[in-house]
Formats: C-alpha cells, sequence, structure tokens
C-alpha cells in the first residue's frame, strides 16, 4: 500500500470504534424505538409487531399528555429565564473582576462536580417541615407550626435552577470574556454612558453566550423526571416522567417510545433551530 | 454605584449555590435522631453508621466499578476519534464531530429508552454490561471535547523530529506523543469517571433490580424520609466529587510543568 493510501485510512481507523460505538449505541437503538411505537403491547405482555398507529394516538389526542408537555415547557421556561436573570450578572462579575477569575470560576465549577441528587436533595434541608427555614420562623416566634414549603411546581423549578445555574453562567462568561473590553471604553469616550454602552455593545455582543447557555438550561431541565419525583408534588410530573412511568412501571415499552419520540421531536426541533441560526460552535467552547 | 449593585448580585448567586450543600455538611455532624435542626451537638455517629451499612458500601463498589470502566473504555474511544479529527484532513469533519457528540443532544431520558428497548430485542437484558455501555455512550461526547480542546494545544513538531530521527512511527505514539497525551487522557478520565458516578437519569433505566449505584442508593433512601445517614452519604460523596477533581487538577498542572521544565 502506498504510503498516502494509509495516511489516508489512518483517520477512519481511529475513529471507527467511536463512530460505531454511537452508530450501535444511539442511532440504530433511536431508529429502532420509531419502529417499536408503531407496536402494540397486548394484555399477556408480549408485543405485537405490526403498523398501529393506537399509540400515536393516544400520545398526541390524549390531553393528559398534552397538559403535561405544555406545562414542562413552562417549567423549562420559567426555570431558563431564572437562571438568565440570576447568571448574567454573576457571569458579568466573575468577567471583569480584578480579582483572581480562576479562583471565581473554581468556586463556580465546585457545585458543578457535586452530585446532581445531592444537591437536589439538600433543599429538604432548607425548606422541609423540619427544615432550616422553619426552624428559623419558629425560633423567632413568627409563625407556630411549619410551613409546607416543599413538593409544588415552585421548588421544582427552584431545585432546577440550582442544578442549571452553572451551565449558564459559564456560557455567557466565554462569550463576555472574548469581548474586548476597549469596546465598551469607546463607546463611553464617544459620550454614551456606562449602562449604555452595555444595552448597546456589550450585551448585544453576549447574545450568543446566552443563547447557549438558554438552550442548555432549557433542554436539560424539559428532560428532566428526577427533580419533580425529589422536589415535586403527586400533580407535578413532567413530561419525562411519563416515560418512565411508561417504561418501568406500566411496563408499556410501545407507548413509551411513542412519548419518548415526541419528547425527542420537540426538543430536537429546538435544538436544529438553534443550530441553523446560531451553530454548535459558542455551545461547544462553554462546554470544553 | 453600579458595580457595587453586580458585586452583590453575584456574591448572592454564589451563597444560593454553595449554602444548601453547606447544610448537608452541617447537618451530617448532627448528633440529634432526626436529620434537622436544631442541632444538639456534633458526632461522628452517622459517617460511623454509614461505614456499617452493607447497601451502601455496595452501591459504593458498584459506582466505582462502573466509573473506572466506563472512563478507561470511552477515554480509549474519545482520544482516539480526537487524533484523527485534530491530526487529521478528514472529509466531512463537521458532520462526524456532530454525530460523534449526538449522545449529549439527545435528552437523556430518550437515549436511555432507546438503548434499553434496543439492546433488550437483542436479548441483552438490564445487566451490568448496559450499565457500561449506556454510560459510556452519553460520557463519549465530554471526553472527546475535552480531549480534544487539549490535543489542539501539542504541537506536532516533536513527533515529527522523532519520526526525521528514524524512530518508527509505533516508537514515535509510544515515546512522545502518548507522554505529551497524558494529560488529555488523564482529563478525559478524570471527566468521563466523574459523569458516570453522578448519573442517575440513565442509570435507573438500566440498572437490574438489586443492583444499586450510589446516586440511586441516595434516590431510594430519598423515599423513605431524609435521614441524617444520607446527610453523612452526601457529605462523604461531595468531598470525594470535590476533592477527586481538585486533586486531578494538581495532578495535571505537575505534569504540565513537568513536560515545560
Amino acid at each position: 500500500m502506498s504510503v498516502e493510501a494509509r495516511e489516508k485510512r489512518q483517520p477512519w481507523i481511529l475513529l471507527s470504534p467511536a463512530l460505531v460505538a454511537v452508530t450501535l449505541l444511539l442511532f440504530v437503538p433511536l431508529a429502532f424505538i420509531v419502529v417499536y411505537s408503531f407496536w402494540l403491547r397486548t394484555a399477556t405482555g408480549a408485543d405485537q409487531t405490526g403498523f398501529f398507529l393506537d399509540n400515536w394516538n393516544e400520545a398526541l389526542s390524549d390531553p393528559f399528555y398534552r397538559d403535561i408537555l405544555i406545562s414542562t415547557l413552562r417549567i423549562a421556561a420559567i426555570t431558563t429565564l431564572v437562571c438568565a436573570v440570576m447568571g448574567y450578572p454573576a457571569a458579568y462579575f466573575i468577567a471583569r473582576s480584578k480579582g483572581n477569575k480562576a479562583l471565581l470560576l473554581l468556586m463556580l465549577m465546585l457545585p458543578f462536580w457535586i452530585s446532581y441528587i445531592i444537591r437536589t436533595m439538600s433543599w429538604i434541608n432548607i425548606l422541609g417541615v423540619s427544615g432550616a427555614v422553619n426552624w428559623a420562623l419558629i425560633e423567632i416566634g413568627l409563625i407556630n407550626e411549619p410551613l409546607q414549603m416543599l413538593y409544588n411546581e415552585t421548588t421544582v423549578i427552584l431545585g432546577l435552577v440550582h442544578f442549571l445555574l452553572p451551565f449558564m453562567i459559564l456560557n455567557v462568561y466565554v462569550a463576555l470574556e472574548s469581548i474586548d473590553i476597549s469596546l465598551e471604553d469607546a463607546a463611553c469616550s464617544l459620550g454614551s454612558t456606562r449602562w449604555q454602552s452595555f444595552l448597546e455593545v456589550t450585551l448585544p455582543l453576549s447574545l450568543p453566550g446566552l443563547a447557549a447557555g438558554g438552550l442548555l438550561c432549557f433542554v436539560l431541565s424539559a428532560g428532566t423526571y428526577i427533580t419533580p419525583l425529589v422536589l415535586g408534588g403527586p400533580t407535578d410530573a413532567m413530561f419525562a416522567n411519563l416515560v418512565f412511568e411508561a417504561i418501568i412501571t406500566q411496563l408499556n415499552w410501545p407507548l413509551g417510545s411513542a412519548l419518548s419520540l415526541m419528547l425527542l421531536a420537540v426538543l430536537g426541533t429546538l435544538v436544529l433551530t438553534y443550530n441553523h441560526f446560531l451553530g454548535m460552535g459558542q455551545l461547544m467552547k462553554g462546554l470544553g | 454605584m453600579g458595580w457595587q449593585v453586580i458585586r452583590g448580585w453575584a456574591l448572592a448567586v454564589y451563597l444560593f449555590m454553595f449554602l444548601p450543600v453547606a447544610v448537608v455538611v452541617l447537618l451530617s455532624f448532627n448528633a440529634s435522631q432526626f436529620g434537622s435542626f436544631p442541632m444538639t451537638g456534633l458526632s461522628f455517629r452517622w459517617f460511623v453508621e454509614l461505614a456499617h451499612n452493607d447497601a451502601i458500601l455496595r452501591a459504593f463498589r458498584t459506582s466505582i466499578v462502573l466509573g473506572l470502566l466506563t472512563a478507561v473504555v470511552s477515554t480509549t474511544l474519545g482520544v482516539l476519534a480526537s487524533l484523527a479529527l485534530v491530526r487529521y484532513w478528514v472529509p466531512g469533519r463537521n458532520l462526524i464531530s456532530t454525530l460523534l457528540i449526538a449522545p449529549i443532544l439527545v435528552p437523556e431520558v430518550v437515549l436511555a429508552v432507546a438503548l434499553l428497548l434496543f439492546l433488550n430485542a437483542l436479548s441483552i437484558n438490564k445487566s451490568f454490561l448496559l450499565l457500561l455501555m449506556g454510560h459510556v455512550i452519553f460520557t463519549l461526547p465530554f471526553v472527546i471535547l475535552v480531549v480534544q480542546a487539549r490535543l489542539v494545544g501539542i504541537r506536532r513538531d516533536y513527533e515529527e523530529a522523532s519520526l526525521s530521527l528514524g524512530a518508527s512511527p509505533i516508537q514515535t505514539f509510544l515515546q512522545v506523543t502518548l507522554p505529551l497525551l497524558a494529560p488529555a487522557v488523564f482529563a478525559g478520565m478524570l471527566f468521563a469517571f466523574t459523569i458516570s458516578f453522578d448519573d442517575i437519569t440513565g442509570t435507573l433505566f438500566w440498572k437490574p433490580g438489586g443492583v444499586e449505584t450510589v446516586p440511586t442508593q441516595i434516590f431510594a433512601m430519598l423515599r423513605n424520609s431524609i435521614s441524617p445517614e444520607i446527610n453523612a452519604l452526601g457529605t462523604v460523596m461531595i468531598f470525594l466529587t470535590v476533592g477527586l477533581p481538585l486533586v486531578g487538577l494538581a495532578i495535571a498542572r505537575r505534569l504540565a510543568m513537568q513536560r515545560g521544565s
């Protein structure tokens, strides 16, 4: 074999294990559940192969599923918005700080490394019936009986914000860091106030980072089922909880396939739209 | 004035991130029967009970073995793929990159369902093997992103020098490239291990009955009520997951410094 031919083959040899893994463990399984979603689970528990629209009919027309899909998207949107409002000034602070930026970033990354389940359940210690807040309120005599603050939609959002805020801050930080500070100074020296120069120069330039962080927050919160199970009440199920129920509890795998694909379609459309307008570059910068 | 507001805001955000975690650590030393306020005194009793809890020790073993295997497999695949993407001209490079990071673009629940049902159809039931394959596939994109970022910074001159001085490609890879790659490999493995160790979303779908990882064990314990033991376990996890990357960072820095000198 010629040297050139070998040069050409080498990258493919290096790439093939990863490509095979992604194909066999992601793409083929995804194609499989598309087929599976048209099968039927019979009363005996066996699958009836064929082409049935029953699962899709149920998933798309039952108002129960539709309502939960809508409330899932609402929760994800609120979470994203809260993350943006809380995270942007914090990211701005780190990016423009004259102090030890590396330390500030490291401190932000620490909660990132702390287990998701621990961080989620930590709120029970704060807001639970015998948690810190109730104890403090009783101690200072504001209330006599502990308040029931947990297990509602607000605490689900709180848990999600606590989990996702570092993603937002990191993405906004990366965008802010790449902006030349002298641009802001130039705007100021040309007569605009600090606030104006922020609104007209810095903010627009940092929007890609905000969008990348927003996409991550939205997609990750819309796909969660653990947070509602830990911090939500019986009526706070999100769409991924329905998937979990169908697959693990009811063992109705064809219906579970259809529901998973519905979630994938909604969130996938979002990711593709984002990719079309902004590309994946900014997102990768924030992750890597 | 404006800067003061921003600083105060950032401080509040940091407090929001850290306070709940700090309370977990604080309560894990609580001497009282119930894992709640008021604190009645400092005690290590919950850690002692933890050390005697077989279910938790088993979960730790499972998580560590799973994390290590995931790290080795995922990093091997990831380093090879990253080498190809950074070092060679590959037609359709963007498409390949997108395919390789696709596992993080698909919601993890959907990935979990698809993998479970597909492998089940191939008669691979819920098992440790299924868990491992699942963990490999969703850590792979992170490994590739981290390793690629490190690889870009390594100059090719050393390898070219080695080759032109008569070393074979394999010798060059083992004696020049691999040592240069060490920090990237290390970072990839650390990342894969930590993500695997922390995962619960996919794990709950893939784990066989009776097998628990640390996060699923905590989740199962939460179903009853929040006991001081969970806080103690949380504290151990916090020190492990925060301590490990910090130690890793220090080692990576030392490796980089040795190379520089």
